[in-house]
């Protein structure tokens, strides 16, 4: 290329322009290989070992592994338990820390004033994310296991893995609620919209997608939990059913589950992986893979809600 | 200073439609309407036949700053008053003391009054809920702000909340509001779709037909062609002028020919004061005061 004469500064000379650009090209290609290779890096950390899990467990998958109750003899071991109870606390903690956190996040974001005391309990529900899950077990075991007597229940561990994830759910649900702009606030408070109306008929369902996520998240980050489980009293073996919700006498429904011994996927895991048998191993992979996977199967769902919503609801 | 004090209108049209002044009203400074305008001899401005809202002493504070100072005009029953002045000069926190939008804000406070007539209510008062006053006044926004529901139902939403039920009645509302706002044809057909999926022009009068479907006494428009193309925006200034048959119009806008074209009246603010106001004829042909020469021949703002 000719270079064309040019009065100004060297700076503004096309060719030092040219070469200026180049570089700043190249770092802006380096930047992006860089950042290929770190993302891949984890998502192929998170591969082997999903593929070492499902290696290691392979002997065990299969119809049995998921009705059978633990045995002595590992090849006859199963989950049913397991699953059966982390999906009732699941239940639980889904009952109780959702209503009560998207409560206290509309709360928060709708009709507190702002003043210092709300800004307190903001940073507290942020810090109170952070709090080491064992704390929660060790709160929970004085609170719920003795203080209001539910014992080592599905309750118990319910209530206390709602608790765990409330902030979880609560900064979900503030954020989505702030991304309700101001201007549909504004429409619905011209027409003459109590805060009530406000938040029910918009606020609210526009950010359904937003709170789902939310909770689902929240829920995956439950379902792995085994500290504040242990710590409450989950049971590492257990060969029998929380009792059926359904019954054949009236009223047909039973609340005695929420009372019964239970134990959990994480335990079932940590039970096996401590045991001298080596054959146990096998039985351990492949509830941490089924777990990974209940995981993962959660984050999608809440990937394609996410979807969903954003899709209808473009501003 | 507030000048526009000495040469509007004649006393006793202003005040005609506030004789009746009903003794069961009891917010103070809403029993006896006094009137802002005093004659000016030297000039024949058509008179403001009949009043619907008369702004008096208004005030307002964002915290301590002073954003309104002592406003005084009267708005026409019927007519289309245009609020203009350069960019922070108060005129859209002028219009949502009409409608009490500020009371949506912390630390805001009002002063002075607006007697809505006929009724005698100060707009403004401690004693008025801020929720019956944004139920009788409507608004329509800068930017095009429909729900997002069906155009159905972003339309019948203000009626919804008046509770209304009735399917048979909210169509035929929804219908009457929609083509109130000259949109009914473009839209009869898939009134269960999306308002998202609108034009920004339709839009803005899907909007419109939100407000018009509740019959408010006044209506506020808030820049509401900023964010429109040309074409958008004559037909939605066509709009505003047909409004004037059925609605008293209150209207801020940036663009001056805007102004001229859809306004009767026109008053002029300038950093929170109220500079001149007039009929609008006047005002952009022979304006009284030297800032708003400045500002309408396109000295500054």
């Amino acid at each position: 290329m000719a270079s064309l004469p040019h009065a100004g500064p060297d700076y503004l000379n096309p060719d030092s322009i040219r070469t200026g650009l180049s570089r700043r090209k190249m770092l802006d290609q380096v930047f992006v290989i860089v950042g290929l290779v770190l993302m891949f890096a984890c998502l192929g950390i998170l591969a082997v070992l999903f593929m070492n899990l499902v290696l290691d467990g392979s002997e065990r998958f299969g119809w049995d592994f998921f009705t059978n109750f633990p045995s002595r003899h590992a090849e006859r071991a199963g989950i049913l338990g397991a699953w059966v109870g982390t999906s009732l606390i699941m239940l639980v903690t889904a009952f109780c820390a959702v209503p009560v956190g998207v409560a206290a996040a509309i709360y928060l974001e709708e009709y507190a004033p702002k003043n210092w005391f709300t800004a307190i309990i903001e940073i507290n529900v942020t810090n109170l994310a952070g709090v080491p899950s064992i704390v929660y077990g060790l709160l929970a075991l004085g609170l719920f296991v003795y203080q209001f007597g539910l014992g080592q229940s599905i309750a118990a561990a319910g209530l206390t893995l709602a608790l765990l994830i409330l902030p979880i759910v609560i900064v979900a649900t503030r954020e989505s609620i702030r991304a309700v702009p101001k201007s549909i606030r504004e429409a619905a408070y011209g027409l003459g919209a109590t805060r009530w109306e406000v938040t029910k008929d918009h606020v609210l369902p526009y950010s359904t997608g937003g709170i789902l996520t939310g909770m689902i998240l929240g829920l995956s980050r439950a379902i792995g939990e085994t500290a504040p489980i242990i710590t409450i009293g989950a049971l590492s073996f257990i060969a029998f059913l929380p009792s059926s919700p359904i019954t054949s006498e009236f009223p047909f429904i039973s609340f005695q589950w929420l009372r019964d011994p239970f134990t959990a996927m994480p335990i079932q895991m940590f039970n096996w992986v401590s045991r001298p048998d080596q054959a146990f191993q096998a039985n351990a992979a492949a509830a941490g893979a089924i777990l990974l996977g209940m995981t993962l199967l959660m984050n999608a769902v809440a990937i394609w809600i996410r979807y969903r919503f954003r899709k209808k609801i473009n501003w | 200073m507030i000048e526009t004090t000495s040469k509007r209108g004649t006393p006793e049209s202003t005040l005609r439609n506030e004789e009746p002044a009903r003794s069961s009203q009891p917010p103070a400074g809403a029993a006896t309407p006094r009137v802002a305008i005093a004659v000016d001899d030297t000039r024949q401005a058509r008179a403001i036949t009949s009043v619907k809202a008369q702004v008096e002493n208004l005030n307002f504070y964002y915290g301590q700053n002073r954003a309104l100072k002592n406003l005084s005009i009267p708005i026409a029953d019927k007519q289309v008053t245009a609020l203009i002045g350069p960019s922070g000069c108060g005129k859209s926190t002028f219009l949502r003391c009409f409608n009490r939008m500020h009371d949506l804000q912390p630390d805001t406070r009002y002063e002075g009054s607006i007697t809505l007539h006929p009724d005698n209510i100060n707009l403004v008062g401690a004693g008025i809920d801020p929720i019956e006053v944004r139920m009788r006044i409507g608004m329509v926004f800068q930017k095009p702000n429909p729900f997002p529901k069906t155009i159905f139902e972003n339309v019948a939403y203000g009626l919804r909340l008046r509770g209304v039920r009735n399917r048979a009645t909210l169509a035929e509302e929804v219908e009457k509001a929609l083509r109130g706002a000259a949109l009914w044809d473009e839209v009869k057909d898939r009134l269960q779709d999306s308002a998202l999926a609108l034009s920004g022009g339709q839009m803005q009068r899907l909007c419109i037909a939100r407000a018009l479907a509740t019959t408010p006494e006044i209506l506020l428009f808030d820049e509401p062609t900023s964010a429109l193309d040309p074409i958008a925006t004559a037909k939605i200034e066509e709009l505003i002028s047909t409004l004037r048959d059925q609605v008293t119009v209150l209207i801020v806008t940036h663009n001056m020919q805007q102004a001229a074209r859809v306004s009767d009246y026109t008053a002029f603010m300038y950093l929170g004061e109220l500079i001149e106001f007039d009929e609008a004829a006047k005002i952009f042909t022979n304006p009284s005061k030297k800032a708003t020469e400045d500002y309408i021949t396109g000295r500054y703002g």
